[in-house]
């Protein structure tokens, strides 16, 4: 036994060792700080959508993002179990505010605008009807907010990558934290364009919002921390709109699981204890 | 499926059959009556988890293709429909992007068991050639399946691995022009792709076949790298001990696996995928998926492209020829000190490799890369023959039963334990 360790030990200690140097040489290279770790109700084993932060969240998106942004989901996805949950009437006036493109021409052989409807996706915005438009103007198409949160994610270095995956810590909110920190990050009042965590600092998107621009119904104070808040919310559940479903679904997976893992060995000592 | 069934039909339907196509027999000998070594431990219990697993990824394929569609501007929004229209959708598309990853967990384990005790010696040849050969698969398997979501990562992991071949002199260039079915990675490539990774698991299918009749008839090694010699003594029969070990062990695997799935299911996931494939826009750090990162770092290491080539190939084709690499006459490490200490640094290497591959190329990792891949090559080339030579290796038991009882003994005795 202790011959086994020694021949382990050594080893994994000089892998330590290039690991950490290596790494270290690493980190001096990083020029933009880390997003740092918010606390959100849709993480850990038991994490749940907050619906109030999430309708606040689409109020943010439709009266700031949508200007440049798209957000291809589906409108009934609004009023799914475990998102927004507007009633059904409210996804449908909403639905119907929206002008559409219809999928197939009229019998004029035209292409007409028509109501949106539940079944419908939200249109991209007015003023860009194609990413081309959008890069015209910007030089760079804003990115489709369907996806967003799924699609940032950043180094988080050795150790911590493992932690990371493990119970209890594990950390899959990096898109919401990217997403909060990116809005905060326009620290150069005289500079819109300087974003404290974004690569290099020179993000094309200038500080798109500012306390008092939302109203909000609810009580809750129209703050920028609130809108950068609750907008990271709300794009974290367009990105994975099942999140509820699937960790409902694993608990009760997981019990499963540890009950028959259990079951099985006994009935593995009680097969193997009839030997000698 | 050798000489061990002792099969007799019960009914008289059951004997009419067995005449004519003694198939029941056939699964009796391999899955019932087989003898395993009492020895063998949890570590064996990864060739059923891998069996498991290999039918889970054919299913939650076969679902995920009925409703995916292999096109280049349809692709990227059909998986989004999966994972937000289909019923359970999600879930399966989860089970099997995770599942992979599971996948080669599962045959890691398996492989480096496998060289830790010396399965791959005599009688066991052609057992480990034909799993070197499921690993090559099942890497391509890999390969292909990254490349369907057609995300930004997929086609820049497409764009670079078909630009290996471009490294080959005079033909490389028609090669590469000949696998996109164009000038670059586009449509064909990608409808090309799924035809091929729904083809390579029945191929996967086919050559385990042929790994599991390999072992059934060399039997199974074990911690103690001695063959059977007395099958009363030595084994118990595979139903139920065996079979309810493997329950037990795959058990804890999907315990695992579920947590992946339920509750870190993006963790694996290159965030760069989650944006559609766009030929200007190369993502920034362009990484494989983890199960290939050690061969990546081996390519990098090496400043010659074509030279990089071979020595990524080479780091794979070596493993077949291991059994012959290998001259030292005793399996397991447990007999060998001087290989176990070389197996962990051969292990280490492979983990280092893996790490360095998933970083940005710099002076320090290039310098670790190279020293790491010496580590891996030097261990194929030089520790195994040399080893055989000059260590002396410990006594090792007449029997898989003197084992046994030897162990007991230990136990027994207080002043043993370490």
């Amino acid at each position: 036994m202790l011959r086994l360790k020694t021949s382990f030990l050594v080893p994994a200690a000089l892998a330590l060792l290039v690991v950490s140097a290596s790494s270290a040489l690493a980190q001096d290279e990083a020029e933009q700080p880390n997003p740092p770790r918010q606390s959100w109700s849709f993480s850990g084993i038991f994490g749940k959508f907050d619906q109030e932060q999430l309708q606040r969240g689409f109020k943010v998106y439709k009266e700031v993002c949508s200007a440049c942004h798209r957000l291809s989901i589906p409108f009934r996805t609004l009023g799914q179990p475990g998102g927004p949950e507007f009633s059904e009437a409210q996804v449908k006036d909403l639905a119907a505010s929206y002008q559409v493109v219809n999928d197939e021409p009229n019998d004029k052989g035209e292409i007409f605008k028509r109501p949106g409807m539940p079944s419908d996706v939200l249109p991209p915005p007015d003023s860009f009807p194609n990413d081309q438009a959008a890069a015209a103007a910007f030089g760079k198409a804003p990115p489709d907010m369907a996806l967003l949160a799924k699609s940032l994610k950043y180094e988080r270095g050795f150790p911590w990558f493992i932690f990371d995956a493990l119970p209890f810590d594990q950390y899959q909110e990096m898109g919401a934290d990217y997403i909060y920190a990116i809005l905060n990050g326009y620290t150069k009042p005289d500079d819109p364009q300087w974003n404290l965590y974004y690569p290099s600092h020179k993000i094309a998107m200038p500080a798109p919002i500012a306390d008092g621009a939302v109203a909000y119904t609810d009580g809750t104070p129209p703050t920028l921390d609130n809108y950068a808040r609750d907008v990271a919310a709300f794009l974290s559940w367009a990105a994975e709109p099942t999140l509820e479903e699937r960790k409902n679904d694993g608990l009760r997976t997981m019990i499963f699981l540890f009950v028959l893992s259990a079951l099985l060995y006994f009935t593995k000592k009680r097969v193997w204890s009839g030997l000698h | 499926m050798s000489g061990n069934s002792t099969y007799v039909p019960k009914s008289a339907f059951g004997r009419w059959f067995e005449a004519r196509l003694p198939i029941m027999g056939l699964v009796h000998s391999s899955f019932v009556a087989y003898p395993v070594p009492r020895n063998i431990t949890y570590l064996w219990a990864f060739g059923a988890i891998l069996s498991f697993m290999l039918i889970a990824q054919i299913v939650t394929g076969i679902v995920l293709a009925m409703h995916y569609i292999p096109s280049s501007t349809l692709a990227f929004a059909s998986i989004e429909h999966i994972m937000r229209d289909v019923n359970y959708g999600w879930l399966v598309r989860y089970l099997h992007s995770n599942g992979a990853s599971m996948f080669f967990f599962a045959v890691y384990v398996h492989m480096f068991r496998g060289i830790y005790y010396g399965s791959y010696k005599a009688p066991r040849e052609v057992l480990w050639i034909l799993g070197v050969i499921i690993y090559l698969l099942m890497m391509a398997e890999g390969f292909f399946g990254y490349v369907l979501p057609w995300g930004s990562m997929s086609f820049a992991g497409a764009t670079v691995i078909t630009n290996l071949f471009t490294a080959i002199p005079l033909v490389g260039t028609g090669i590469a022009h000949w696998l996109w079915g164009g000038y670059a990675v586009g449509d064909p490539t990608l409808t090309r792709f799924f035809s091929l990774h729904y083809l390579v698991p029945f191929m996967i299918v086919g050559v385990v076949i042929l790994h599991v009749w390999a072992l059934h008839v060399a039997g199974q090694n074990n911690p103690d790298g001695v063959e059977i010699k007395d099958v009363e003594r030595d084994t118990v029969a595979f139903t139920p001990y065996a079979t309810i070990k493997d329950l037990f062990a795959l058990s804890v695997f999907l315990i695992v696996y579920a947590w992946f799935v339920f509750y870190i299911p993006t963790y694996l996931l290159d965030a760069d995928n989650s944006v559609v494939a766009n030929p200007l826009a190369t993502p920034a750090h362009i990484v494989p998926e983890w199960y290939l990162l050690p061969f990546y770092a081996i390519l990098r290491a090496i400043p010659n492209k074509l030279a990089g080539v071979v020595a990524l190939f080479a780091a794979i084709v070596l493993l077949a020829f291991i059994p012959w690499l290998d001259s030292s006459p005793v399996k397991s490490a447990k007999y060998r000190p001087l290989f176990r200490f070389f197996f962990w640094v051969f292990a280490v290497c492979c983990v280092g490799l893996g790490w360095l591959g998933s970083q940005e190329v710099s002076d320090a990792t290039t310098l670790a890369a190279r020293i790491l891949s010496i580590g891996y090559f030097g261990f194929l080339i030089v520790v195994l023959p040399l080893l055989g030579l000059i260590e002396k290796t410990k006594p090792v038991p007449a029997s898989i039963a003197d084992a046994i009882l030897a162990k007991k003994g230990e136990a027994s005795a207080p002043s043993a334990a370490s």
